[in-house]
């Protein structure tokens, strides 16, 4: 990597785990996370761009490979949207299906080799550049946190803001004027969990996932046991990753609807 | 992991995203769908109303096939009739034939029988005449005897 450090495990993963930024404006929180932006950006443009050509070029009459594959993952969606979520799908439906394909495909960012990669972005991001946008918690808070201004947007659009206000006093414990406050605080609770658990469980996930492989790597780079050893590791590794990449997009979309159909439901 | 300001760069993009997927591919999906499902469902009740139209037709094959039999008895039985009729006329007309003729015979004969006789008569008056005068040996004029001749001629 930077050959002009000395390599310590620590500068190793730290190098590896430093954002590409760019600070707009004073303070620590005026910068942007470049690399996460930009491949995140990537990604949703091009997997939505293939489904709209796809879509765009869709026959109602007998589908071709393409279409039938993007079909399948649509229908995949809509059917998991249609058991949690009883009503007009024609919103929750492409929010679940844009939470979910993005979400994918930013996890599967994981599978790229670490320090191929890194000697790739190296030319343009010397200090560090984040393959994976999933692993950098201000992108799964912003999903996280999306999920959670629809969730109470809908929840006032249905029940109206007095519906809402009179949920988040009178239930779950009940109307009562002495209950208000356990109500409130439990609705706080609630309100404030969903969000945190939503976004850190896949954060937690993919960063977890990073630091596993970059561990891997490193044993690698310390000498011919260390690749002996960490090959198959590796190997083994990422075939679980495979899972948890897959399975972490599924429950984060699945966690969207749930939330989102809930808000539509009153207590 | 600090937050800044990727949190809402992200989040504006994702609701860009879902404002894309929502408004340019969910519609397109949704309507190819439906259409398909209806294409299905209409080859599919297409299918049972010929399924349905076949078996009518069937029936009413059936029933015209039994109707064309009935009526094939009907006309084999007028013919049969009708040959038994037209046998009996033809008997009828040939005895009817056979009669007139037969009598037409008779008559003839009847005819030929008479003027026979007429000729044989009158050659019998002749021959008479002829006798009685070889008997008187004299003339006997048949102006004169005319009443006499024709009186023999009818005793003959």
């Amino acid at each position: 990597m930077a050959a002009e450090h000395e390599l310590t495990p620590s500068s190793y993963i730290g190098h590896h785990l430093a954002f590409l930024q760019h600070p707009v404006g004073e303070g620590s929180f005026w910068t942007l996370n470049v690399d996460s932006l930009v491949t995140s950006a990537l990604l949703g443009v091009f997997s939505l761009g293939f489904l709209w050509w796809v879509v765009r070029g869709a026959t109602s009459g007998v589908p071709n490979k393409r279409q039938a594959f993007v079909e399948i993952l649509c229908e995949f969606v809509d059917n998991q949207a249609k058991d949690i979520f009883h009503g007009d799908r024609r919103f929750i439906a492409p929010v679940a299906l844009t939470v979910g394909l993005w979400a994918l495909l930013m996890n599967a960012m994981d599978f790229l080799p670490a320090d191929i990669m890194a000697w790739i972005t190296h030319f343009f991001a010397p200090h560090g550049f984040r393959i994976v946008p999933t692993a950098d918690v201000n992108t799964t808070f912003a999903l996280a946190l999306s999920v959670w201004l629809l969730m109470i947007y809908f929840s006032i659009a249905v029940k109206g803001l007095g519906g809402w206000i009179h949920e988040l006093f009178c239930t779950p414990f009940g109307a009562n004027v002495l209950l208000w406050l356990p109500n409130l605080l439990f609705n706080l609770v609630e309100y404030i969990s969903k969000p945190l658990s939503h976004s850190l469980r896949l954060f937690g996930n993919m960063y977890a996932g990073e630091i596993i492989f970059l561990l891997l790597w490193m044993m690698a780079g310390a000498g011919l046991a260390g690749t002996l050893f960490a090959v198959p590791l590796g190997l083994i590794w990422a075939i679980f990753h495979v899972l948890i990449v897959a399975l972490q997009a599924y429950i984060f979309m699945m966690l969207t609807v749930v939330y989102i159909s809930m808000a539509h439901e009153s207590h | 992991m600090n937050i800044n300001l990727t949190l809402i760069a992200q989040a504006l993009a994702f609701a860009l995203f879902i404002w894309f997927s929502a408004k340019f591919i969910w519609p397109y999906f949704t309507r190819k769908i439906e259409e398909r499902q209806k294409t299905i469902a209409d080859g599919l009740a297409a299918g049972e109303q010929g399924r349905r139209d076949l078996e009518a037709a069937g029936k009413r094959a059936h029933e015209e096939l039994a109707k064309a039999r009935e009526r094939v008895g009907e006309i084999i039985g007028s013919a049969e009739k009708r040959d038994v009729q037209m046998l009996e006329e033809a008997k009828a007309a040939a005895r009817a034939e056979a009669e007139r003729i037969l009598a037409a015979a008779k008559a003839d004969i009847d005819q030929q029988v008479a003027r026979a006789r007429e000729s044989l008569r009158e050659q019998v008056a002749a021959l008479a005449v002829s006798g009685a005068e070889k008997i008187l040996r004299r003339e006997v004029n048949p102006e004169t005897h005319a009443e006499l001749l024709g009186r023999l001629k009818k005793e003959i």
